[in-house]
């Protein structure tokens, strides 16, 4: 589903990310294990083309990310990368359905209101479409960011630290709930984490060593 | 979901913000309409009131204060002329047509003008009930002068010395009885009470012995007939160049041009218009930079939102678009609300000066450079919401999501 080779990017003349092979299949669930510094925020960005990497190969979907022109990578990216990035951030400003219609939006897809719907009634968000992001506890807002990063049916979804600050049992809540969310669309889910609790709970785990 | 509704629902988030920004704005196109509206119409009555009249002849002085006092009637004559150089005048063969006026009272503040049947022909007046008059101390009056005083046919008064309220000593052994009332026409004549100008001979010969004042024109002697001003139509465009000078070489009277003296008025007026014009300007101004340091301050709130909607697929011309629509869109409410409160002033106004006097000016017309007002506030908007914009299209993505 994504190649990884010979990847590198340095940051002010440092190596802060270095891996030099890596690749899952479409539907596989990997956790990207590290300390804090150790670049998993950095390769994930790099895995949604978010950043580009000073040196090395990405290939997600059968695409070369570096092939693509920013406008492209831009389209490519709303279109077939979810995101459920540590800080949720939700657009304070409009509805919780409209958070989802704007993903939508600003992929290039059509606004299907029903899929929305949907995918928040599968989050058990089906009462708050109408809610501001304010007007939600953490565990609703976190639902709701991850319905946002899933509404376009993603082929990839990743999630960067999703259940740090969460007690055991929303940790394994969460968890779950990504990665049913993940094989309703068939998508190949990636989380990073530093979080041990779910370190049992997936089975390919890809460890980024601290770099010198 | 579109951009437009987003940057919507970002003003909708901070409502006194942009509650602000729309009402500097809309103030400053509020002003500038006002100001519009108001010297369009001021200028469009001057010249309506003065259309087809060449030049006007009056006693040496003041060429301004003879087309004041003669065409617009907001000012005293200058004097008299006689009534035989009046009959040159007329007699002249660059002349068409000559229209005679005898000035000199008022009645309530409304001027009693002694003049012949061709002063109402000359506006297109016509009669609402009533006639015209046929002999000297029969009145008409115009339109306005008839709601303001309640007077209707068969009413008698009498004027009095000079213009306005307070005016001089009452002329009461020659009352007026009004026998008609013209129809509103839109200009001067609206405020006007006319009079034949044997009527004002005759009010004005008290101390002489006139038995029958229907037979005046008879039994005064010609030296003491005076008119205050003749309105003068040309009958070739070539009378231009020789009646004017004809008259001020060769009499005692004085020649002016309305359209040259009008101009001269709108230019001495034209000074005050522009010192609030350059006032509207600066609260644009100002508006546009509050609207700018508005957005500006906003996307350091926002830095991250913007981020989100990059990795959600939005290119960075897309965020560009956002904050220039968000200032479009304050732009847009502002040039509303000032397009509404300009029209709403200019009524207001026009209904206070109503009460007052002379100019009528109505908040129900449109002018031509209202548009470019409207253009020129949504052009400060976008202008302001440049900077901002520039930012937002250069969002480090990954750098401000690692950040957080």
């Amino acid at each position: 589903m994504f190649v990884i080779r010979d990847l590198r990017h340095d940051y002010d003349s440092k190596v802060v990310l270095q891996v030099d092979a890596w690749q899952a299949a479409q539907g596989e669930h990997w956790l990207v294990l590290g300390s804090s510094g150790s670049g998993k925020t950095t390769l994930l960005h790099v895995l949604a083309g978010i950043l580009r990497p000073t040196a090395g190969l990405v290939v997600v979907a059968g695409q070369d990310l570096a092939a693509l022109k920013p406008a492209g990578l831009d389209r490519f990216r709303g279109k077939s990368i979810g995101i459920v990035l540590q800080r949720l951030h939700l657009i304070p400003s409009l509805k919780v359905l409209d958070n989802l219609l704007l993903a939508q939006y600003l992929a290039g897809m059509p606004q299907d209101r029903r899929r929305a719907e949907e995918v928040l009634a599968g989050l058990d968000l089906a009462g708050k479409p109408d809610a501001y992001p304010h007007e939600l506890s953490f565990g609703q807002a976190q639902r709701v960011a991850v319905a946002r990063a899933v509404v376009n049916r993603p082929r990839l979804l990743l999630a960067d630290e999703p259940t740090s600050n969460l007690d055991d049992a929303r940790c394994m809540q969460v968890l779950e709930l990504l990665q049913a969310q993940a094989r309703a669309c068939n998508a190949t889910l990636v989380i990073a984490t530093h979080d041990q609790r779910i370190k049992t709970r997936v089975a390919n785990q890809f460890e980024l060593g601290v770099q010198a | 979901m579109n951009i437009a509704s987003v940057s919507f629902s970002y003003l909708r988030a901070r409502p006194l913000g942009t509650l602000l920004n729309v009402l500097l704005l809309a103030l400053g196109v509020a002003t500038i309409i006002l100001l519009l509206l108001a010297t369009d119409q001021f200028e469009e009555r001057m010249q309506r009131d003065a259309r087809g009249i060449d030049l006007v002849v009056g006693a040496k002085g003041s060429p301004l204060q003879i087309i004041l006092s003669a065409i617009y009637h907001l000012d005293v004559p200058t004097g008299n002329i006689a009534w035989k150089q009046a009959q040159e005048i007329t007699r002249h063969r660059a002349v068409k047509k000559v229209i005679p006026l005898a000035l000199g009272d008022s009645y309530q503040g409304f001027r009693i003008v002694g003049t012949t049947q061709d002063y109402v022909a000359h506006y297109g007046a016509t009669i609402a009930s009533g006639r015209l008059w046929d002999k000297p101390l029969e009145a008409v009056l115009g339109a306005e002068v008839a709601t303001r005083t309640g007077h209707g046919l068969g009413a008698t008064f009498s004027g009095v010395h000079g213009l306005g309220d307070r005016g001089g000593d009452a002329h009461e052994g020659h009352p007026y009885v009004v026998v008609g009332i013209l129809k509103p026409t839109g200009t001067v004549l609206d405020r006007l009470v006319l009079v034949n100008y044997q009527s004002v001979w005759a009010v004005h010969a008290e101390h002489h012995d006139i038995k029958d004042v229907t037979d005046i024109e008879k039994q005064m002697p010609d030296e003491e007939k005076e008119f205050t001003a003749l309105l003068v139509q040309y009958a070739s465009p070539l009378a231009a160049a020789i009646l004017p000078r004809y008259i001020n070489n060769n009499s005692d009277m004085q020649a002016a041009s309305p359209a040259y003296e009008t101009a001269r008025l709108f230019t001495i007026v034209g000074v005050g218009v522009d010192v609030l014009r350059g006032f509207a300007l600066v609260l644009m101004f100002s508006a546009g930079l509050s609207v700018f340091i508005a957005l500006y301050n906003a996307l350091n709130d926002r830095r991250y939102d913007l981020a989100i909607m990059r990795t959600l697929g939005a290119g960075p011309g897309r965020l560009l678009l956002l904050l220039l629509c968000e200032g479009f869109l304050l732009a847009a409410m502002g040039a509303a609300l000032g397009l509404a409160l300009g029209h709403l002033l200019a009524e207001g106004l026009g209904r206070a000066l109503k009460a007052a006097q002379q100019v009528e000016i109505t908040g129900w017309a449109w002018v031509q450079g209202e548009l470019w007002v409207i253009v020129l506030a949504l052009v400060v908007g976008v202008l302001a919401a440049l900077l901002p914009a520039w930012r937002a299209y250069r969002t480090d993505i990954a750098g401000t999501l690692a950040r957080g």
